[in-house]
């Protein structure tokens, strides 16, 4: 499988009163053209991993790593106006809430056409036409309507379909999904995946799915990181999630429900504080 | 608003905008009720009797008694309150008791000076105050930002008298640089017709340059003066309200799609802070064309609130009050003017 990232021993650290916090710390992994899970609780690193791939992570903070490798360009030794080059059009985010990222006082249209032609030099009549094909792809009825459409007139699963088409226009090669489905209802979290997962799929694209959900993790990815304290704890396969091994993946596990083993009790997590001092786990393929 | 009407085109009933203009219409009319309300209330709980400001301590009882009566003040309150509006809706706010001249036409003199003063001001405080917000909140917490800092502080803080007497010590008397106090220098007084009261606005359609650049060499200082006032106020609401913005998820979809950190700030974070600029804006303005009275009187610039403030320690009631209504009528005008400018900057208003 070819690679198209390769994260090696990333950290990222915030300056605090008390010296400097480290909520990344030595994680390595790689992509491929895959779906590659990220699972753990809030204040894991999870997303702040995400993040510091595409360089988001604003001064005071600081990102640090060997090497986030996408193809043969090292995005570290990159300047800020080389990375705007990168983000969006090479690597993509798709973030949790549409109402939140959305611009509430832009048009749908216009922050779509906006994503296409920053990377393109189409005109906007063709960048109009593009935005509408990109918006039907993610199933969108009355495409046209929407796009002169306000964000708050969208519904939230509507609005994360318009996120991901937005994402998606400049036909990037990586694309993270930063907890896409925790801010929509049940009923739509699986049509917003299927969609993601579809496009994904056609365009030979690889994925990051940052999640806090096990079970959707297992069942949409197909290879998981666990991490825990800013750390790979356990790397496996996402169809043998059931069978991992760390006592951290384990307790998770443990305290979900499940159908067919109904208990009286559900187990609470025990917390090990040794788990954090042991060294990440290479998520490499 | 439904995502079905707002493009559909056919509409059956009235268009909404005869409504809305109805209920603005509705609004402005009750508002000046109130405040009209408010300032008869107050011309007749004065301590000032005056039939006796007219016909003054010595006039005899049977003049005493026919001024009164031509005062409609025998008839009942509700009715003089009725006589009251009616004259007001004929911008007749009675005669100055100083200098026996219509206040409505004192006020026409007076007004234009201040709004012509205050407009300037507030430009000044729009064009460098909002960059300046926007700057301190974008390298929040740099040079840039603590100089932004002093400078709202130092606006806030010094006694705009003083700042007047030292600009005019500086600018006017030893570097010459500026007109000095007064509208224009004393040969271009009368020279320009008036059309609209307001010097440079005059001098330009009569195109009459020299009148245009003394009276703009009177105005510029104590209008940077003001300016100076409300770009301290503005530039640290703005740094607030951007701080705000920037730290919005939407911040991050922008940088996510690869623009440049410039077009993040003013082509994003800019756009959702208009609604409350506007008000932050309207507010100053209006503060400015209630007439600042220190400044006025330092620059001897004849506007409306020294007009007020002269009325007001000679007992002139019915200057006062008309000053009063011109002024309230002003915040009102601005407030729906900042209400329209509301929906057409945020959707989500309309």
């Amino acid at each position: 499988m070819d690679t198209l990232l390769d994260v090696e021993n990333l950290w990222v650290k915030f300056p605090t009163r008390q010296g400097l916090f480290d909520a990344v710390r030595g994680v390595s992994f790689s992509l491929g053209r895959e779906r590659l899970g990220i699972v753990g609780e809030s204040g894991s690193g999870k997303s702040m991993t995400g993040r510091a791939i595409l360089r988001l992570i604003r001064p005071p903070g600081i990102v640090e790593a060997d090497h986030i490798k996408l193809g043969d360009d090292n995005l570290l030794a990159k300047s800020e106006k080389e990375m705007r080059a990168v983000r969006g059009q090479r690597i993509s985010m798709v973030m949790q809430d549409p109402k939140f990222s959305l611009n509430p006082v832009m048009t749908i249209g216009d922050q779509i056409i906006e994503a296409y032609r920053l990377h393109s030099a189409a005109s906007k009549s063709k960048a109009h036409a593009k935005s509408l094909e990109m918006l039907r792809a993610v199933s969108i009825r009355d495409a046209e309507r929407v796009m002169r459409a306000y964000p708050h007139e969208m519904s939230g699963g509507m609005g994360q379909r318009i996120m991901i088409a937005m994402m998606l226009i400049p036909n990037p090669e990586i694309l993270i999904a930063d907890e896409p489905t925790s801010a929509l209802d049940v009923s739509v979290q699986r049509q917003v995946l299927d969609i993601m997962d579809r496009l994904v799929k056609e365009r030979g694209m690889g994925l990051i799915f940052i999640s806090h959900d096990l079970n959707l993790v297992a069942d949409f990815c197909d290879r998981v990181l666990i991490m825990y304290a800013g750390r790979v704890v356990e790397v496996c396969e996402a169809d043998k999630l059931h069978e991992a091994t760390h006592p951290y993946t384990q307790g998770l596990l443990n305290s979900l429900p499940r159908l067919d083993m109904p208990t009286d009790r559900l187990e609470v997590l025990e917390r090990d504080p040794a788990w954090s001092e042991v060294p990440s786990v290479s998520g490499r393929a | 608003m439904a995502l079905t009407d707002r493009t559909g085109e056919g509409r059956a009933s009235l268009p909404p905008w005869i409504k809305t203009t109805f209920l603005t219409l509705g609004s402005i009319a009750v508002t000046m009720l109130g405040l009209l309300f408010v300032t008869f209330i107050i011309g007749r709980v004065m301590p000032i009797d005056p039939v006796l400001a007219i016909v003054g301590e010595r006039a005899s009882q049977s003049t005493y008694d026919a001024v009164f009566e031509e005062l409609g003040l025998d008839k009942p309150l509700i009715v003089q309150f009725g006589y009251y509006i009616w004259d007001v809706l004929h911008l007749d706010f009675g005669t100055s008791l100083l200098n026996a001249r219509p206040v409505s036409e004192d006020i026409a003199r007076v007004f234009p000076a201040t709004l012509e003063l205050a407009t300037l001001g507030i430009f000044f405080g729009i064009v460098l105050g909002v960059p300046l917000g926007v700057l301190a909140a974008v390298r929040k917490g740099s040079w840039i930002d603590q100089v932004a800092r002093v400078v709202a502080l130092v606006g806030y803080s010094m006694p705009i008298f003083w700042l007047g007497l030292m600009g005019l010590l500086i600018f006017y008397g030893i570097l010459g640089w500026v007109g000095g106090p007064g509208r224009v220098g004393i040969f271009y007084v009368d020279v320009v017709p008036p059309v609209t009261g307001m010097i440079l606005i005059d001098a330009l359609l009569d195109r009459n340059w020299d009148v245009f650049k003394n009276a703009f060499s009177h105005i510029i200082l104590p209008a940077a003066l003001l300016g100076y006032y409300s770009l301290a106020y503005i530039s640290r609401m703005t740094r607030s309200f951007m701080l705000e913005q920037l730290s919005a998820e939407y911040i991050t979809t922008a940088r996510v799609k690869g623009m440049s950190e410039w077009d993040v700030v003013w082509k994003h974070a800019v756009k959702n802070i208009r609604v409350q600029l506007i008000t932050v804006i309207a507010l100053s303005y209006a503060t400015l064309l209630e007439g600042s009275v220190l400044t006025e009187i330092i620059f001897s610039w004849p506007g409306i609130g020294s007009y007020i403030t002269t009325a007001l320690l000679s007992a002139d009631m019915n200057a006062v009050l008309g000053g009063t209504v011109v002024v309230g009528l002003v915040f009102i005008l601005l407030n729906i003017f900042s209400d329209l400018l509301y929906k057409v900057f945020d959707p989500r208003a309309r």
